[in-house]
């Protein structure tokens, strides 16, 4: 199994705003293990996406150079439960971003309708302090393999590109 | 119109609440971030995007709270901040209060001086 946790951008802005859905299938395997008698998305999953969706967007905006990194989970409150055949949608804005990190606030619907809100705080890891706690020099966040990836979602990687 | 300093207060004082899921009484001016308040150092990140959001002002890095200088380890021997070291984190934070710190000038008491009293100090400074 991979670690991706949306299935492809429907919007892309560029250091505004952009919008992932993921359709939830029986097959994964995932969705039995909560509550086997009554599969279901782990919301912690659903967290997962938005955090993809938004880190993303906030990698994009600074032509992903930086090493992205998930600082905190601001708020997240899903009042829903979300079954197979349903699509999510995550829809990430950027609220602010500099050289020490990002912010970004998100909704989350299930078929189209507000089930809930995740808003997140990025860190872009500096080389210095990095090393002091023992994070690799290179970019672990956007690797060779995730740029491949991406560019199978139809994200240019360079914001100049846009 | 100006925000007179108990205006700014209130406002920290909501700003680390929504940040640190503190309750509002515990957000005194004289208490540390870390050690009573119990932020943890990827906190500090959000308290200044909050803080930015609510007064409407750009914090450059740093300026709140000076890692570079706090961590840098030329300015530290043997657990002390020298001299220099000190006088390097007094120019880089005239918001703080250095009373406590300056009679034992250790990496250990270095949350002494990320208080709540520090941050309005620093937005009383901005604003003005």
């Amino acid at each position: 199994m991979r670690w991706i946790w949306i299935d492809k951008f429907v919007e892309f802005e560029p250091q505004k705003r952009a919008v992932a859905v993921k359709n939830v299938s029986r097959a994964e395997d995932h969705l039995h293990d909560q509550y086997p008698a009554y599969p279901m998305m782990p919301t912690s999953l659903i967290v997962e996406g938005m955090a993809q969706t938004a880190g993303i967007l906030v990698g994009h905006a600074r032509r992903f150079s930086e090493r992205v990194i998930l600082a905190k989970i601001k708020r997240a409150t899903i009042d829903d439960i979300v079954v197979p055949g349903e699509q999510l949608t995550y829809e990430a804005t950027l609220e602010r971003i500099d050289d020490s990190g990002a912010s970004t606030t998100g909704r989350v619907l299930r078929n189209g309708r507000l089930i809930g809100q995740i808003d997140i705080v990025f860190s872009h890891v500096d080389r210095a302090s990095g090393a002091q706690i023992g994070i690799p020099d290179h970019n672990f966040v956007f690797t060779d393999d995730f740029m491949r990836l991406l560019r199978t979602y139809n994200v240019k990687d360079s914001a100049q590109d846009d | 119109m100006a925000k007179s300093r108990d205006e700014i207060f209130a406002q920290v004082q909501n700003t680390l609440v929504d940040a640190l899921g503190v309750d509002e009484e515990d957000v005194s001016e004289g208490a540390t971030l870390t050690q009573d308040l119990g932020a943890e150092s990827i906190d500090f990140l959000d308290i200044v995007f909050r803080l930015e959001k609510a007064f409407a002002i750009k914090i450059p890095r740093g300026e709140l709270f000076p890692d570079d200088v706090v961590n840098n380890p030329d300015y530290v021997e043997n657990g002390r901040f020298t001299a220099d070291g000190l006088s390097k984190l007094k120019a880089a934070m005239p918001h703080a209060d250095f009373t406590k710190f300056e009679q034992n000038p250790t990496v250990d008491m270095v949350p002494t001086l990320f208080t709540v009293k520090t941050i309005v100090n620093y937005i009383e400074r901005k604003l003005a």
